[in-house]
């Protein structure tokens, strides 16, 4: 990880950054448990025939493209816990903006993920605003892509992420601490 | 065996609604959701931690698995050969155990792209006693006829 100013911005617009394979493959215990968690009785996850002839064979859930790049909550030899979504706490950092917020978040599915997947992610910058001021405080948002691949290259999801990160306001500083 | 579709786009027209989902919300459900989505941090299952350093009144449901709410709102309502295109979701507030957490969805366009599939645009939103937590529109494939199935649909076919 690199600290980077507002000059260092532009070099980064567009640049893929990041790369990481999930620590484990798709798996069905994970889909069952998720459709389970919501009550999802959504034959493709549950009926391998009607799967077989809709999908060519299970997949996954669309929106658990994320799942399969949660760090496990320890691994042996690891000191300190990986963080998702790295290119916004390096804007943070190193814009030195202490606070921040998600406001959006959008997901777009291609290729459908399934069971023995191998995915990978990169992480994009694609825009920074002019300092703007909201009732939260002065800072600056930020929209930053999560492109999600499969062992073939094949994309299958692309996330989007605008982000807000900020300074309070100094008479909300003291009142939030 | 063939899987016959649940519902075709000739059959959904703008302003039409989805059924309404009501489902009450217990720590079970957040932490179940929690941890399906492997989402290890507190908030989502330590009402101690949720309410001293969150601020919360209770552990909350946490993003990732709102989504997978969402996708099966929708997908109870398109069937197995509905297939999900995009989603965007704008949070707007928290929902903890003892709420009863209600969907709503409404078809506010629909079409067929260059590649010839169908599609339902939809708002959707889920709300506690009237305040909406989480507003999402979503954008979902649709079969034109018996035969026609979006999921056959790769590569240059399937512009989501």
């Amino acid at each position: 990880m690199s600290a980077i100013g507002i000059d260092d911005i532009e070099g980064l617009l567009g640049v893929e950054q990041y790369e990481e394979e999930g620590e484990f493959p798709v798996e069905r215990g994970y889909i069952w448990t998720t459709c389970s968690s919501v009550e999802n009785g959504n034959p493709l996850f549950w009926d391998d025939a009607v799967a077989d002839e809709l999908t060519g064979g299970p997949v996954a859930p669309p929106t658990m493209v994320s799942v399969w790049f949660r760090p496990h909550h320890w691994a042996p030899g690891r000191t300190t816990a990986a963080l998702p979504l790295q290119v916004h706490f390096d804007l943070k950092e190193g814009l030195g903006l202490p606070e921040a917020v998600m406001s959006d978040n959008s997901i777009v599915f291609h290729e459908p993920v399934r069971p023995g997947d191998r995915l990978t992610t990169r992480q994009i910058l694609r825009s920074v605003s002019e300092e703007k001021t909201t009732r939260l405080g002065t800072g600056r948002f930020w929209v930053i892509d999560v492109e999600y691949r499969n062992q073939q290259r094949e994309l299958v999801a692309v996330e989007s992420y605008t982000g807000f990160g900020y300074r309070r306001a100094a008479a909300r500083a003291e009142a939030g601490r | 065996m063939t899987t016959t579709p649940t519902l075709l786009l000739d059959g959904v027209t703008p302003g039409a609604t989805l059924p309404e989902l009501a489902h009450p919300v217990t720590a079970t459900t957040v932490v179940l959701g929690a941890l399906a989505a492997r989402d290890w941090r507190p908030m989502h299952h330590d009402k101690d931690f949720a309410v001293n350093r969150n601020g919360t009144r209770d552990i909350f449901l946490n993003t990732p698995n709102l989504a997978a709410w969402f996708e099966r709102y929708v997908t109870d309502w398109t069937g197995p050969h509905g297939r999900l295109q995009r989603m965007t979701f704008r949070m707007l507030g928290s929902i903890f155990p003892g709420d009863t957490m209600v969907f709503r969805g409404t078809v506010t366009d629909t079409g067929v792209d260059e590649t010839g599939c169908g599609w339902a645009a939809l708002e959707v939103t889920v709300s506690v006693d009237g305040d909406t937590k989480t507003a999402c529109t979503a954008k979902v494939a649709l079969p034109r006829a018996a035969d026609d199935n979006p999921w056959a649909r790769r590569g240059d076919r399937w512009r989501p």
